[in-house]
Order: structure tokens, then C-alpha cells, then sequence
């Protein structure tokens, strides 16, 4: 799946502006060294500046022109790695501050008890836990909450960006409601669930603004590895001042300090938590809340999904696809009769055998008043629904029900349905779908075929998760037999079937105990312990409170297939860090061939040799170098906003390629970008 | 370059390849005590000695306790070997009546041969007694070595076991690297020695007199015994001055074929022990895979040059370089054997590498520097690679979309930290030892050569300690103070600090579960993997040594291409 992006990366220049400005703010070596690369390069660029106004001064042999370029350049360095990482806080910092105007302006109306209708206006904020409030009309839910009393229409649009309102009520899998939505009519009370500071809002506010983003695992694995590398490159480049003495040279300080930087994994340190938050920024643009970062990563490793059948793999209901007809009988009349008995059946069933029927045999609705005909509704005793009118009397059902009504009116206990009705109606039951007979005044027409319709598409889908490497495995409440016939045809790896709650929780458990890392969605409250138990649970805003507590993870849109889409996103952010540190070490190769040459172009004039790009001067070889290592961090900002091109398939594969496109293009990019960058500095004369 | 040296280089390889399977299951039988042949033989004399130390076979080891024994084990070791050298003089079997050793040069002997180093500043057949020979050098030639096999192998059973944290017992381990692996495989190797004429005896010095009328001392002694297992031990040190270069040392091909064989015997079969341990063989070919491509590329660079010879010396018509080589083995034995002792931390040689040309001698010093993984020490090597391949499915498993896992096991911040120190410290020892050796007058003394030559002495002889390698750029008198006690520092360094984070890292694998791969795992196994693997010995490990080496031999050839010599 190759992300549609909801948002284009246009250039917005109001953000711009602030990040800007952020990068400076963020030049405070207080928060800057979270960050050890681009905590080196600050300190080594405040070292420059010194030397710079020493130089000015005449006080050391520096030619001013020259350490005030790589000053100057040195300090770009920091300030695009700041200003990355402004940019992909910034665009989710817009979001929060029209969040948090909502909280700020909200007043609730507190009430004393349930009994009571008369309250107190407090601020929103100052809502504790177990706080019961009123809101009517209106209003805008104060804090996150349970409805005790009443029913309502919500408006969740502040939340989730969908319009369309939905309906709360007490009790059962309808009653959480979240602080910022407002009441479109009528009143409910709700019990408050959250602490101030603690609620959905809160939570949403501070994801988005990236204030309390920690590193997570695979971040932090990768800074000591980062750190490791300029420890030693610190060490290496400490250590050639003397080797070069040995050789009978001092080496200016300022030289010595853009070899380090440029050595220094600058790219990577620079981008690294830009690519994080922008990783989470892509999930919270597919509506998707995870609570932690941590989260994102797991989801990158998933290798097992466990998906409900119903709503997720399958349309909700069952639908009708063909009418079966006994010999003797034709089709049409046996689609006639089923669109007669379903006319007025309103359930998801009846209503596709009125569509089937009128989409394969043109049968257009026909008026039950004018028929004067009388509905006969489904119950459990009868197991069959139909309809009475003038001397006909219809009735579809279960196969047993329909034969034993049959044998009960006709007072023939003998009676035996038709051979090829048997065995139409086996081999439905077989495929695992679910057969409806129809009767006409006791003669049996036939059998209408209605079954579980796979969603368009989840073949495919299955097919790439399986290329990923993702097993999935349907959960469903259905009997063996129906399960395997669905799964076969959806294409899912494995099913569980007759599935309680228990026995999710038990699957994950002992996939778990394998080694196996799951990811599930939910939304009931029997659901929570699974979600709970998963190494990714994703919950449906439209779920309860326990679930999305349960859960790591929040849909706003409670799209159960979306959990493909959140695979995916763990996986780019993965990808793309791992790229951008393959590119920035592969880098260093480059920088040597420009830097050691000019380095010790007064000793060894020899090791001209080494300038294959036959950069013009020392000063200019070195000039480009570090140039170049600034300016990539921006020209790779955008891949690391928008995450590295990620289409499922094998490890092997996706190694293979980016291995080709970062490794051995991180060996060549450089060579070319100096040669170029050498150029435009001699054709201006900096050096 | 010839036909009949590349033919030569070629049988080499087929022969090592052919002996790594069978060596391999031998190896992982013994550290699965499962039956091995030499089981009647050596079961009851392995029961003695646990008897004997009251060590229980059932007892093992976590990660600190097999690490902390190895330290004491190893103190131990250089305690004894430290008297024996200050106390040479009033003990048995020194016929030629040696003096005691300085207290430096004693320190930096007993550091040597405890570590697996072998870097000798001292001349042996003119300072070292039979005594000290015997059970000084050989007993720590054996006992460094099963140390290196032993922690090998407990870094392997952190890939193999799950959900546990025991590594196995340290004192069973070396007990059984040593009676199974080393005693069989030298003793063997030593009768071939004495056959081809290796002096093994306990005579002292024979006097001759040569026609001119001058006064030759030929040494001798119980050479062929220390021979082989400073070879299978990948120890190096030589009985003599000039090692394997000596007639006594290394006399026939057929010697000099089994000596580079037997380097890289146990290092290349552990790949394979690894690999059934893991019950994976391919997981252990592709390691070898890598260390063969990289040491390939080390031969055919150092032959190639070798064999063009010296361009000053073009019109001479003299062919190859032969300066510092022995006449009997030629360019391709020289250059073959050099690649080999400095790939696997041996240290032994058989012509002098200060000799080589820059570019012939840089693959011998980029081989050190790299870590010597390429096959590498006994277990020393081996280890050491398998930090590179966490390193490499580090940065690949990102790549992926995946949290890295090597072998099912989980690559997180803890293994990353250990893995990055033990990384770090032989390139920060090389470099902070070097810079100075380099502004220091006393290390400046060192160098018999000026210029980038002289430099060149200087790195290799930190690269050769902090790597435990032990061969020299032979031009420089590390007899000093100075040199004594920081390359004596640099081998503890190098040997120990290493192997402290290393042991960590196992100890933290072998907790974690091990997670059945699927297609998106990354694969270990293949092409790309090897690749991988390479670009990141060379990056990681390689790239920081990039300023030295072309203030050294690269500067220096391109000095000699412009007629400057030193």
C-alpha cells in the first residue's frame, strides 16, 4: 500500500516562519544535548567562532575569511537539525492550539448529585475524577466521561474530523464520550473518568505537540550507536594533530574541527527526531492516536494480526447471492416469492434478497398496502419470518423449521422435502454460507444462498501483509465450518473459530509465549483484556472507555482495517532511520578523499593523489565538505517528514534496495554534491 | 603475480574449507557433551580435575560469573608467569644460564602470552630459559587460547539457548578446549614438526666454528612442542628471534603449509560449530563467507604488490620484492603467510613485514586494525565478528522496518551499548597509544626508520598489541620502559575490555526468547548479508583508521612513486 498522504507537503510559509525561529530557540545547549552529534558540532561551532574573532585580531595565523566561512557553516549545521526538527513539531503544534482552545473556553455544569438538576458553572479544568456534569443542547463535553442518565447525538468532528454525528447513550458499548465533542440535542449527565491533565485531550494535545515524546527503544539503540561513532571519530581526529606532529606539522584547529564534523553522523543526528515525530505526525494524519512511540515501533515488528471477521474482513452482515430453485420451479418465480416474504423484513438479510432480486431479475418493489399483506416477523421459536396475503401464505426460513411448519399444517408427518433441495441446501451449508428456504402455500420452492461477502480488496491485502511477512489470523464467532469457508476466501492464513473473549486472549497469549508479536483493534469492553495483552492494540474511538484505555493505540475514524495502514507506518519510520544512518556513515567515505589531501597539503603534497575529485584548492576541498554536510540535512528533510518510499515485501528485498539507494548512493551522492558545491565556492571566490 | 601462486593461494583455501566441517562437529560435540571418540581416554582424566579444583559440572555460569572466572583465571596467569620470568635464573632446565627478566620486560612478557598476544621484545634464544619456555610460554599458549575458544563458546550459547541466563561453566570449557581441541590437534602437529626436522630436545646450545675462524652459537630446545600450538593457539610468539622464518621454526613447505593451515584452523571451524550450535550451518558459512572475501582481498593486494616488486628498482630486472624474505618460501608463501598470521591474531611470521612494500605491508596493518575478525584468534575472532554482525543487522534490521533481531534474539539499547563500547576500544587504544608514542621523545626513540615508515612502526606495534596480534613491523626497539609498559597496557586493554562488554552483551541475548523468523526478518544467510556484513567491518570498524593509514603506508608509496625512500 503506497500512502495516499492526506495532507500534500505544500509549503506553508506561517510554519516556516515559526520554525525558523524555533531553531534558534532551540540552539539552548540545555536541550540540545539529548542530541550527542549535534551537541559535538554546537560545541566545536562555539570553538570556531572563538577562533574566528582571534583571527580577526591577528591574535593566530587563521586567515579571518576562511574560519569565519566554516564558523558560519558549522552553526547552519546545528540550525538545520534544529530546524527539522521544528518542522515536523509545527505541523502538529496547529493542531494542539486549536485543541487547546476548546479546553481553555469550556465551562461545565457540575451538579451536586444525579437527582439534582440544579448545577454550578465551574471551568472545565478543574473536573476531577468521579465529577458528575451536565450537558445539554449545545454544549461542549467537558471532560472525558461515562453517560449515566439520557441519550444524545454527538458531534465528534473536533476530534476525529468526521460530521457526521453519533448516537450516545447509557449503558453498554455507547456510553464513553470524550472531552472537546459537543451535544447536538438533547441532554445527558455524565460521570467524569479523568483527572485534569489526564484526558483524551490532554493526551492529544500533548502527542501532537511532541512535548512529552520520549526516545523510544530502537531510537535510543541507535543514538548510543551514533554517540559510539563520535566518540571515536572525536578520538581519530584528536590524534592526527599529533600523528601530524610526528610528521613535522601543526594542523589548524579549524581543520581538525571539519573533519570531525563532517565524520560525525551529522545527517542522521540531525534528522533523527524529526523523522520520529513525523513518523507519529503520519499516523495522527490517518486519524490514528497511539500512546506512545513505542507503540509505532511494535507495530513496525507485528508479525500476527488478529482481525474480527465481522466488519472487518466481511461486511457486517450476510447477504443474499443466489436463489436456488427445486426442479419444476423457476428461478424467477422462486426470486418473486423471496422478494414478496422480504418486502417488509427490515433486517440487513431481507433487505439484500430484495436487492438481489431486483438487481438480477429486474423485479422492481411492489406495494405491501395495495397487497394487503401481512408481515410475519422472525422469532427464535419459529426461526422463520414471512408474509400472509389474500390465499397465499410465504414463509423462509431455516431448512428444519420450514419442513416441520410444513408437516405441521399439512398434518403429514411423512412429508420429505425434495432430493435436490437437500442437496442444494447441504452444499450451501457446506461452503459456509447459510440456506433460506422458501414455501408457497406448503411447496417447497427452493433455497436462497446468503452469505458472509469478503470486502472488496482483502485478498490483495492479505496477499502484501504476507509478503511483509504478517500472518493473520480471523477471529470470528462462527462454527468451524463457516469460518474455514470465509477464511479460505478472504485469504487469511488461520482462524479462530467459536471465538470468546477467553480464547482471544488465550490465542494471543500462547502466540506471545512463541515469540510472537500481535496486533489487534477492538471496541467492546470484553475486548480490553486482549487489547491489553497485545503488543499493539488499536481501539475504536466509537468503543468503550475500558477498551481505549485498554488499548495503545486509538482509530478516530474506528476503522477496524486500519491496523494494515499502522503496520505500515511502523515500518517506514523504521526504514527511514535506518536509511538516513546507512546514507550519513556511508557519507564519510567521500569527505576523506576531499579533507586528508588538504589537510596535509603542506607536508605531503603527494597525497594530492587522494583528491580524485580534484577539488581546486585545500581550502575550497574543505570548504565543500562541510558545506555539503550542512546542506544534506536539508535537502533530506522532506524524506525524513514524509518517511523513506515504503511497498511490501520480503526483507530481502527491501534490503536489497535500500541498500542499493542509501548505502552505495551514500558512497557516491557526496563526491558528486562536493565536486559541485567546489565549484560555485571558487566561481564566487570564498576561497 | 603467477599462475602456480595463484594456484598455490587456491589449494589453500580448498584444504582449509575441507577441514572445517569435520573440525566443526567435533568441536560442537565436545561443548555439548556429546560422545567424541577421545572419550575413554579423556573423560576420567577431565573427572580428575574437577575432582581435584572441586568444580561442579553441574554448576553454571551467568554472564558475570563466567567472566569474572576468566579474569581470575587469567590474573592468575600472569602472576605465575611473572615469577617464573623474575625468578628464571634460580630454577631448572636453563642450561645456558639466562639472567632474571627486567621487571618491565617481565610485565610485558607475562601480559603477552596471558592475553594470546605473543608480542615479544625480548630475543628468545638469548633470554628465555627451557623452563620458562616450557611451563611459562607453552602452558599459556595453551591456556590463552582455550580461554578464547571457551568464551566463544559461551557467546554462542547466548544465540542458542532462550529464556535462561546461564552461559555455561567457564572451568568446563577451557577444561575441555584444552584435553579435547588444543592437546590432540598440537600433540599431532608437533610429531609432523619433529619429523620434518623441528629440534625438540633439552640440550643446551651447540658452539661451532666456521670456516672464517668465527665463533656460531646454534640454539635449539624443545621447539617442535611450542611450535604447533603457537599456531593452533594462534599465539605466535617463536622459541626464536626470527619465528617461523628460522629453519628450526618452519622448515619445508610441507611445515610451512601445515603452520598457516593450522592458524586458521580452529577460527574457521568455529564458524561451523557456531552454525550447528545455532542449528543453522548457514548461519556459520556466511560468517566465513565475509572472512573469506576479506582475506582474499588482503592476499591478492599484498601479492600483487610483492610480486611487481619495487618500482625504484625497475631497471634492475630483480622481479619481486624479496627484501626480508626467506629465499625458501618465495613472494606468494611470504605474502600468503603474512595475510594469514595478521587476519587471525597469530603474530607468527615467516618473512619480515617491515620489509614489505606500503602498500604490500598496509593489508597486514589493516587486517589488525579491522579487529582481526578475519577468522581471527581462537574465539577471540570469533566473538568479534559476531559484534560486527549485530552491528550490521543493527542498521540493517531498520532498514527493513523491523527492530533488528540476529539468530531470533532481539538487538536492543542495552546489546547496542555494549556492542558500540567493545567496538570503540580497540580503535581508541590504537590511536590515544600512538599519538603518544608520537609526541613523546621516548616514543619517538622507538622507530629505526624516519618519516612515514617510522610512523608506521609506531601504529603497527599498538595496532599488533591492542589487537593481540603480536607481530611486529620488526623496525622498532620496543625494548624500553616506555614501550614495555604501554604495550603491555594496550594488550590488557585490548584483550580484556573488549571481552567484559562482549560477555554483556551474551549475557543479556541469552535471556531473551527466541523469535521465529518470518519474510520479514531480515535474512542472515545470503549474499546481500555478506555484503552487509563487509561494508560495515570496513565502515564502522575500518573508516576511523583512514588519517593514520595515509599519514603511514599510503603516503609513503606515493613518496616512493616520486623516488623518496626511508
Amino acid at each position: 500500500m503506497v500512502f495516499k498522504e492526506k495532507k500534500k507537503l505544500s509549503i506553508d510559509w506561517k510554519l516556516l516562519k515559526q520554525a525558523a525561529i524555533d531553531s534558534f530557540i532551540k540552539l539552548n545547549p540545555l536541550k540540545l544535548y539529548r542530541s550527542p552529534v549535534m551537541f559535538v558540532v554546537e560545541i566545536v561551532a562555539f570553538l570556531t567562532t572563538i577562533l574566528f574573532v582571534l583571527s580577526l585580531k591577528n591574535l593566530n595565523q587563521d586567515n579571518p575569511f576562511f574560519v569565519g566561512q566554516i564558523t558560519l557553516w558549522l552553526w547552519f549545521t546545528v540550525l538545520f537539525g534544529n530546524f527539522a526538527e521544528s518542522m515536523a513539531e509545527g505541523r502538529g503544534k496547529a493542531q494542539a492550539n486549536s485543541l487547546k482552545q476548546t479546553k481553555v473556553e469550556t465551562k461545565a455544569k457540575l451538579l451536586k448529585n444525579l437527582e439534582s438538576n440544579s448545577y454550578e458553572l465551574v471551568p472545565a479544568t478543574d473536573l476531577k475524577k468521579e465529577d458528575l456534569v451536565l450537558v445539554e443542547t449545545g454544549d461542549i463535553i467537558p471532560g472525558d466521561g461515562e453517560i449515566i442518565e439520557g441519550v444524545a447525538l454527538i458531534d465528534e468532528s473536533a476530534i476525529t474530523g468526521e460530521s457526521a454525528a453519533v448516537l450516545k447513550q447509557s449503558g453498554g458499548d455507547k456510553s464513553s464520550v470524550t472531552a472537546g465533542t459537543s451535544v447536538i440535542s438533547d441532554s445527558i449527565k455524565i460521570k467524569i473518568t479523568s483527572n485534569p491533565g489526564e484526558s483524551f485531550l490532554d493526551q492529544m494535545i500533548s502527542l501532537v505537540e511532541g512535548a512529552t515524546r520520549q526516545k523510544t527503544p530502537n531510537e535510543l539503540a541507535l543514538n548510543i550507536l551514533l554517540a559510539g561513532m563520535t566518540v571515536i571519530f572525536l578520538i581519530a581526529t584528536c590524534t592526527i594533530e599529533m600523528f601530524s606532529i610526528y610528521a613535522g606539522q601543526h594542523i589548524s584547529i579549524t581543520i581538525l574541527i571539519a573533519l570531525l564534523v563532517t565524520l560525525i553522523p551529522t545527517t542522521i543526528g540531525g534528522l533523527l527526531s524529526a523523522i520520529g515525530i513525523a513518523g507519529i505526525d503520519r499516523l495522527v494524519q490517518h486519524n490514528i492516536l497511539a500512546m506512545s512511540g513505542k507503540a509505532v515501533e511494535a507495530a513496525g515488528d507485528v508479525d500476527t494480526l488478529l482481525l474480527d471477521k465481522t466488519g472487518t474482513i466481511t461486511f457486517g452482515n450476510r447477504m443474499a447471492t443466489e436463489f436456488i430453485p427445486v426442479v419444476g420451479v423457476s428461478e424467477l418465480e422462486l426470486a418473486d416469492t423471496a422478494q414478496l416474504s422480504s418486502l417488509s423484513d427490515e433486517t440487513p438479510e431481507g433487505r439484500s434478497i430484495v436487492v438481489l432480486a431486483k438487481d438480477r431479475y429486474e423485479l422492481r418493489e411492489r406495494n405491501m398496502a395495495q397487497l394487503n399483506a401481512k408481515f410475519i416477523p422472525f422469532t427464535a421459536q419459529t426461526r422463520m419470518s414471512g408474509v400472509d396475503y389474500e390465499n397465499t401464505e410465504i414463509r423462509k426460513g431455516a431448512f428444519d423449521a420450514v419442513i416441520d411448519y410444513i408437516r405441521e399444517k399439512t398434518q403429514n408427518s411423512s412429508f420429505e422435502p425434495p432430493k435436490d433441495l437437500g442437496l442444494a441446501v447441504e452444499k450451501i451449508s457446506m461452503s459456509g454460507g447459510t440456506p433460506l428456504v422458501v414455501s408457497k402455500n406448503n411447496k417447497l420452492l427452493g433455497v436462497i444462498h446468503l452469505k458472509d461477502i469478503v470486502k472488496g480488496g482483502m485478498r490483495e491485502r492479505f496477499e502484501e501483509l504476507r509478503r511483509m511477512g504478517i500472518r493473520t489470523i480471523m477471529i470470528t464467532g462462527d462454527n468451524p465450518l463457516t469460518a474455514s469457508a470465509i477464511a479460505k476466501e478472504a485469504g487469511v492464513d488461520d482462524f479462530l473459530a467459536n471465538a470468546k473473549p477467553q480464547d482471544k486472549l488465550n490465542l494471543i497469549r500462547n502466540e506471545q509465549a512463541k515469540g510472537k508479536l500481535l496486533a489487534m483493534t477492538g471496541d467492546g469492553t470484553n475486548d480490553a483484556p486482549a487489547l491489553a495483552q497485545a503488543d499493539v492494540g488499536v481501539a475504536m474511538n466509537s468503543g468503550t472507555q475500558a477498551a481505549k484505555e485498554a488499548g495503545n493505540m486509538i482509530d478516530l475514524d474506528s476503522n477496524p482495517t486500519k491496523l494494515i495502514e499502522v503496520v505500515a507506518i511502523g515500518k517506514q519510520l523504521l526504514i527511514t532511520r535506518g536509511a538516513l544512518t546507512t546514507f550519513s556513515i556511508a557519507n564519510d567515505v567521500a569527505k576523506y578523499f576531499a579533507i586528508i589531501p588538504a589537510m596535509f597539503s603542506r607536508t605531503y603534497p603527494e597525497l594530492q593523489a587522494l583528491n580524485i575529485m580534484r577539488l581546486t584548492t585545500p581550502e575550497s576541498a574543505i570548504l565543500s565538505a562541510v558545506i555539503f554536510n550542512a546542506l544534506i540535512i536539508i535537502a533530506l528533510l522532506p524524506i525524513s517528514l514524509k518517511g523513506v518510499k515504503y511497498t511490501p515485501s520480503g526483507a530481502a528485498i527491501i534490503l536489497r534496495r535500500n541498500l542499493l539507494i542509501y548505502g552505495f548512493g551514500g558512497i557516491i551522492v557526496p563526491f558528486i554534491g562536493m565536486k559541485i558545491i567546489d565549484f560555485i565556492v571558487n566561481f564566487l571566490h570564498l576561497a | 603475480m603467477t599462475l602456480s601462486g595463484i594456484f598455490q593461494i587456491i589449494v589453500y583455501c580448498i584444504v582449509l574449507i575441507l577441514l572445517i566441517k569435520p573440525l566443526g562437529l567435533y568441536m560442537a560435540r565436545v561443548f555439548n557433551h556429546e560422545f567424541t571418540l577421545l572419550d575413554p581416554i579423556l573423560c576420567p582424566l577431565e573427572k580428575l580435575f574437577y575432582k581435584l579444583c572441586g568444580i561442579s559440572l553441574k554448576k553454571e555460569h551467568d554472564w558475570i560469573q563466567y567472566a569474572q572466572a576468566m579474569l581470575v583465571f587469567n590474573l592468575i596467569g600472569v602472576i605465575v608467569l611473572y615469577l617464573i620470568l623474575r625468578l628464571q635464573n634460580i630454577l631448572p632446565f636453563n642450561p645456558d644460564k639466562f639472567l632474571a627478566i627486567s621487571p618491565d620486560l617481565a610485565f610485558n612478557i607475562a601480559v603477552s602470552f596471558v592475553s594470546n598476544t605473543n608480542w615479544q621484545s625480548y630475543t628468545g634464544e638469548n633470554t628465555i630459559s627451557y623452563f620458562t619456555e616450557m611451563l611459562g610460554f607453552t602452558v599459556q599458549n595453551f591456556l590463552s587460547a582455550a580461554t578464547g575458544i571457551s568464551l566463544a563458546v559461551a557467546f554462542i550459547r547466548a544465540f542458542s539457548r532462550e529464556q535462561t541466563s546461564t552461559l555455561g561453566n567457564f572451568w568446563v570449557d577451557v577444561v575441555r578446549s584444552t584435553l579435547w581441541i588444543l592437546l590432540p590437534l598440537s600433540f599431532a602437529l608437533s610429531i609432523v614438526f619433529i619429523f620434518e626436522g623441528v629440534p625438540q630436545n633439552l640440550n643446551s646450545y651447540v658452539t661451532a666454528r666456521t670456516i672464517e675462524g668465527k665463533v656460531h652459537t646454534i640454539p635449539q630446545g624443545p621447539i617442535a612442542s611450542r611450535e604447533s600450538i603457537k599456531e593452533i593457539g594462534t599465539n605466535g610468539g617463536g622459541f626464536l628471534n626470527a619465528n617461523s622464518a628460522h629453519p628450526y621454526e618452519n622448515p619445508t613447505p610441507l611445515t610451512n603449509l601445515l603452520q598457516m593451515l593450522a592458524i586458521f584452523l580452529i577460527g574457521a571451524a568455529l564458524t561451523n560449530t557456531f552454525g550447528r550450535m545455532v542449528k543453522d550451518e548457514r548461519q556459520g558459512w556466511t560468517l566465513f563467507v565475509s572472512m573469506l572475501a576479506l582475506f582474499l582481498i588482503g592476499v591478492l593486494v599484498t601479492y600483487f604488490y610483492e610480486a611487481h616488486g619495487n618500482p625504484l628498482l625497475k631497471g634492475l630486472c630483480i622481479g619481486g620484492n624479496m627484501e626480508g624474505k626467506e629465499v625458501r618460501f618465495g613472494i606468494v608463501d611470504s605474502a600468503l603467510y603474512s595475510i594469514i598470521t595478521t587476519c587471525a591474531s597469530c603474530g607468527a611470521v615467516n618473512s619480515m613485514h617491515d620489509s614489505f612494500l606500503p602498500l604490500g605491508g598496509i593489508f597486514s596493518l589493516i587486517n589488525i586494525m579491522l579487529g582481526e575478525i578475519i577468522v581471527g584468534g581462537v574465539g577471540s575472532g570469533f566473538y568479534g565478528i559476531l559484534l560486527f554482525a549485530i552491528m550490521a543487522v543493527f542498521i540493517a534490521g531498520l532498514m527493513v522496518g523491523r527492530t533488528p533481531e540476529y539468530l531470533g534474539k532481539k538487538i536492543e539499547t542495552k546489546e547496542m551499548k555494549m556492542t558500540v563500547l567493545a567496538i570503540l576500544i580497540l580503535p581508541l587504544c590504537v590511536h590515544c597509544f600512538s599519538a603518544l608514542a608520537c609526541i613523546t621523545t621516548w616514543g619517538i626513540q622507538g622507530p629505526l626508520n624516519k618519516g612515514p615508515h617510522g610512523f608506521s612502526e609506531i601504529i603497527y606495534a599498538f595496532s599488533s598489541a591492542s589487537g593481540n596480534n603480536g607481530s611486529a613491523f620488526a623496525g622498532i626497539n620496543a625494548n624500553t620502559f616506555f614501550y614495555n609498559i604501554t604495550t603491555g597496557l594496550a594488550m590488557l586493554i585490548g584483550r580484556f575490555l573488549v571481552i567484559v562488554p562482549t560477555m554483556a552483551v551474551a549475557g543479556s541475548l541469552v535471556r531473551k526468547k527466541i523469535i521465529p523468523s518470518s519474510s520479514g526478518t531480515l535474512p542472515t544467510t545470503d549474499l546481500t548479508f555478506v555484503i552487509l556484513l563487509i561494508l560495515v567491518i570496513l565502515t564502522v570498524g575500518g573508516l576511523v583508521y583512514f588519517p593514520a593509514l595515509s599519514l603511514g603506508p599510503i603516503v609513503e608509496h606515493f613518496l616512493m612513486i616520486n623516488g623518496k625512500t626511508f
